[in-house]
């Protein structure tokens, strides 16, 4: 099912387990990622997708289980060590998750300005570059994040997670809310990004033409568990009743939408 | 339920409560004094919190001054003692309401505003990506509106001080014939230094728990839209229980009684 690993993948969850109240939501969850390669996990709304990119990236710490980035255990790495740690991280949030309180340009050199003490020309020179590589013009960099579309909020989100060219990025459901062309043109930019610094990526999503798009790999994540796992190419062919179903949008077969 | 479980139950909610902003208040404190600092952060709030504030406290100072002025004639005349109405108004505007009144209503303006912008920012994802931009919300949020608050407080009481004694001079000489220097005199001779600083102490703690209320309430909000208008609520109703509670206990602290 899971690819041989490699010798250290890059990111991995190691039988993460976690439950809110009495609803188990992950239930020992295996994810290994190798350097370099793109992981797109798809799964119905409810189904923790979005709770294990948390875990991830350390904004929720599991109830069982690892996160080992490059081999070294940072499940419960000090808030101490979290800003250093993090600097490898790149995230473009579902909702775009700017701070509607800063220009579009200090949005997207937060971190450098914040956390890496960039001075401020500086930063605002590579944020309009950023912006560029993303399709924006420069004439965006002084907006406030209100005044963009949707689309637009989305590429900014894409162009701060990746200014400080991050190791490991990662994508919460990057097409949700945008229309097809603009889902494309978002999971274009992404590939092409991601490409250029050669960085990991771990992706959630629930649409299937984004998935094949931007994962060179594509796991399933049901009842809290990776129920499947094998390279995009080998999505339509997986012989798995569950993959089977959401792939092809049917509402009969193993997965009951809980109502 | 019988009512010994009720209770029991309630109070280790109320317990819990008090850790969890217990714990909340030291990670606040602790990121206050420590780098990274957000400078500007801290210039935005003290504009937002201090100077925006000055018209609702200026308003609210002038209007009890001058109706404590109008109540303590009144009840000073029972006793023949009408004279004394510019020593107590100073006494009751330094000690007690000049620090009460703008707490409180910093509690309206400043608490819910806190919860608001901070429970907005948890519902749509922004502290988390603060997080993951490396920049801790506690130094970048909660820290700058902590200190914004309980350095401006003291300062608007201040101004609250002079403007609620002005209210009373402004009865006391238009309406109830007081002499205007004899008034200015009196009230100088009268207070303390005391009397002042005491109040500003208060306003400095006052400060601290507006400031505290209101963070504490947007960063765990949850659930929405809906969850950051409970959040507003909560922080407003337990910023201003909090500020007479805690006005009781500074009094009774600091007369020794
Ligand atoms: N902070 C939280 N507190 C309580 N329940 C949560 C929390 N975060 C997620 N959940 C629950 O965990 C489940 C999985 O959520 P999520 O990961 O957001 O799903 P999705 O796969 O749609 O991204 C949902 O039932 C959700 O209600
Ligand atoms: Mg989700």
């Amino acid at each position: 099912m899971s690819e041989p690993s490699t010798p250290t993948p890059m990111l991995e969850l190691r039988g993460v387990m976690k439950r809110f109240g009495d609803k188990i939501v992950l239930d020992g969850v295996d994810i290994p990622v190798a350097k370099g390669r793109s992981l797109v996990i798809i799964g119905g709304s409810g189904q923790g997708k979005s709770v294990t990119l948390k875990i991830a990236i350390g904004l929720m710490a599991p109830d069982a289980g690892q996160v080992l980035v490059d081999g070294k255990d940072v499940t419960r790495l000090p808030q101490s060590e979290r800003a250093a740690h993090n600097a490898q991280f790149g995230m473009l949030f579902q909702g775009a998750a700017l701070f509607d309180s800063l220009t579009i340009w200090e949005n997207v050199a937060f971190r450098l300005i914040n956390a890496d003490g960039v001075p401020r020309k500086l930063a605002r020179e590579r944020a309009v570059e950023a912006l560029t590589r993303v399709g924006l013009a420069a004439s965006v960099a002084d907006l406030y994040p209100i005044e963009l579309s949707g689309g637009m909020q989305k590429r900014a989100g894409l162009a701060r997670a990746v200014v400080a060219a991050p190791q490991i990025i990662f994508f919460d459901e990057p097409t949700t809310g945008l229309d097809p062309i603009n889902a494309d043109v978002i999971n274009d930019l992404i590939v092409e990004q991601v490409k250029r610094l050669g960085c990991t990526a771990v992706s959630i999503t629930h649409d299937m033409a984004s998935a094949r798009k931007i994962g060179d790999e594509i796991a399933m994540l049901h009842k809290g568990k990776i129920v499947w796992r094998g390279p995009a190419s080998q999505i339509d062919h997986s012989n798995n009743p569950y993959v089977d179903q959401f792939v092809n949008g049917r509402a009969d077969g193993p997965i009951k939408v809980e109502l | 339920m019988n009512v010994v479980q009720a209770v029991g139950r309630s109070t280790l909610g109320l317990l819990r409560t008090a850790g969890s902003v217990a714990i909340f208040a030291g990670r606040g404190v602790s990121a206050t004094f420590s780098a990274p600092w957000f400078g500007g952060q801290f210039l935005r709030q003290t504009v937002a919190i201090g100077y925006l504030s000055l018209p609702v406290v200026g308003l609210t100072a002038v209007f009890t001054g001058a109706a404590l002025a109008l109540n303590i004639y009144t009840g000073g005349g029972r006793f023949n003692a009408e004279q004394i109405m510019p020593q107590i108004v100073a006494l009751g505007i330094t000690r007690e309401l000049g620090p009460v009144l703008a707490a409180l209503m910093l509690a309206g303006r400043v608490s819910a505003a806190i919860a608001a912008e901070i429970g907005a920012m948890r519902a749509t994802e922004q502290i988390d990506a603060l997080q993951t931009l490396s920049t801790d919300p506690f130094r970048y949020l909660v820290a700058p509106r902590l200190l914004a608050a309980v350095l401006t407080l003291p300062l608007l009481t201040a101004v609250a001080d002079i403007i609620g004694i002005s209210g009373g001079f402004l009865v006391a000489t238009s309406t109830l014939n007081f002499s205007g220097p004899l008034y200015v005199q009196n009230t100088w001779n009268f207070l303390t230094s005391w009397d002042i600083t005491s109040g500003l102490i208060k306003a400095s703690v006052f400060g601290f728990i507006v400031a505290l209320m209101g963070a504490y309430h947007g960063y765990n909000a949850s659930g929405g839209a809906r969850g950051v208008g409970r959040a507003t609520t909560h922080a407003v109703v337990s910023a201003a229980i909090l500020i007479f509670a805690a006005d009781y206990i500074l009094t009774s602290l600091f007369s020794g009684k």
